[in-house]
């Protein structure tokens, strides 16, 4: 019998199929070696559909008490799994949330929050986080502007232009922006409102940041068009000069 | 005259058949503007309930049939029916209490509850294409049968009527909920496979309880 990690919030991924789920699972590990992450994908028998009983093993196995995320694929996902959180007993479907994120992203944003012993509201903000500015702006498409690589000259600690705020910064990390820098920039960097890049790629995305690869050495272009987003950009650019604590 | 267990057990036993019956046709349709798969779920689903039957302790009420569907669909139906049905099955136990017999009142406020239990389950609303469609002209005309004094047997034939009426009317419909929904304007012209089994399971329903009221 698997059980949840003691002391961390666990996570369900619940899809259509047996092998999403699983990896999501085998993704997210690398992020969150020791968090309580558990598939339940599939149907019983292993055909295309959502297992009520496979949910709720789920979530009984991701419980240690610091409460469960689950993050759901398609729409009958989430029917099964509202449906196993009315069977619960009260105190636990209390510490249970279904958050309506994306699942990969959001599933791998949750994982590193749930790693690094955040609680249970605090994962299902990363989890949250992973729709990034997605879903306010659906319509203006990728970032084009702003798709200048590490080494585009630009002037260090320059504004960019009256409307916004850029930084440069050089990445100090000796192993340069990994998953857990990149998670605390974007958890940072949701804490504002406004919409900040980092080479051209939402802040807000865990998975935008770190598939930027940006090793010891390059150069991290923080930006914001936005008025008022001077406290965010600088917010960001001391947080990378600071190494995250670990350079 | 009241609709006790034997006529319960009986309604399951028909439901299972009539779903059988129309398990190919429940996966065209839902092959159409889904992802067909809801006949066979809905079979593996009804068949799974027919052994566990027999198993029902002396004593048993049609409330607890209607339980053991709801529980037996939600762990064995993997789509959106599973939950749906099963919620709707587990609102109508519910509202039958511990009832040894059920009148036409009673099988109103049963339905009614279904219902209500698969929109809060699922979030639909008339004419979303889905099987409320079916199911809301179904409680209104069980209603109505209800309150004009129709017996069990009546309430049911007038709910099924209306949801086959109901099904029909969801073809021209363009989906918002569901897997259907992702379709757009292309899911018109296709009946909701949802609403299509709720009126195979209503008709069961009456048909069952009419030889029952003719026994």
């Amino acid at each position: 019998m698997r059980v949840g990690s003691p002391g961390k919030v666990g996570l369900v991924f619940v899809s259509h199929s047996s092998d999403i789920a699983r990896g999501l699972v085998s993704l997210a590990r690398q992020m969150a070696p020791t968090a309580s992450l558990f598939p339940a994908g599939g149907t019983d028998d292993g055909r295309i559909g959502t297992s009520f009983d496979l949910v709720t093993a789920g979530i009984a196995d991701a419980d240690a008490g610091e409460g469960v995320v689950v993050l759901c694929d398609l729409g009958s996902a989430i029917l099964t799994a509202e449906t196993a959180l009315d069977f619960l007993d009260d105190a636990v479907r209390d510490r249970v949330r279904i958050v309506d994120a994306p699942l990969v992203e959001g599933g791998v944003a949750a994982a590193v929050a749930a790693e690094s012993g955040d609680p249970l509201d605090v994962v299902v903000e990363a989890a949250e986080s992973a729709w990034g500015g997605r879903r306010d702006d659906a319509s203006e498409g990728a970032p084009s502007e702003a798709q200048v690589a590490g080494d585009a000259a630009q002037p260090i600690d320059g504004d960019r232009a009256a409307s916004g705020h850029t930084r440069s910064i050089r990445l100090v990390n000796s192993d340069g922006l990994h998953a857990r820098p990149a998670a605390e920039l974007v958890k940072l960097a949701s804490t504002f409102a406004q919409k900040v890049t980092v080479n051209g790629t939402d802040a807000k995305s865990l998975l935008g940041i770190m598939s930027l690869g940006l090793t010891k050495g390059a150069q991290v272009d923080i930006a914001s068009e936005d008025p008022d987003g001077r406290e965010a950009v600088d917010s960001i650019a001391a947080l990378v000069e600071s190494g995250f604590g670990e350079a | 005259m009241g609709l006790d267990i034997t006529w319960a057990v009986d309604w399951v036993r028909r439901s299972a058949q009539v779903i059988s019956e129309h398990r190919v046709e429940l996966i065209t349709l839902d092959r159409e503007i889904g992802d067909g798969d809801h006949g066979e779920n809905m079979d593996r689903g009804f068949q799974a309930v027919l052994p566990k039957l027999d198993d029902l302790a002396a004593g048993s009420t049609p409330g607890d049939v209607l339980k053991l569907v709801a529980t037996t669909l939600i762990s064995t139906v993997g789509g959106a029916a599973g939950p749906l049905y099963g919620t709707a099955y587990l609102k109508a136990a519910a509202a039958a209490g511990g009832a040894v017999s059920l009148d036409g009142p009673a099988i109103s406020a049963i339905l009614t509850a279904a219902r209500d239990g698969v929109v809060a389950r699922g979030k639909a609303e008339s004419g979303d294409k889905t099987m409320i469609d079916a199911w809301t002209p179904a409680v209104d005309a069980a209603a109505a049968a209800a309150t004009a004094g129709t017996d069990a047997a009546g309430v049911f034939a007038a709910a099924a009527d209306a949801a086959e009426a109901g099904a029909v009317a969801t073809e021209p419909l363009v989906a918002r909920k569901g897997r259907a929904s992702y379709l757009g304007e292309r899911s018109a012209g296709h009946r909701d496979p949802g609403a299509e089994s709720s009126a195979l399971l209503l008709r069961a329903a009456a048909d069952t309880a009419a030889a029952a009221a003719g026994a």
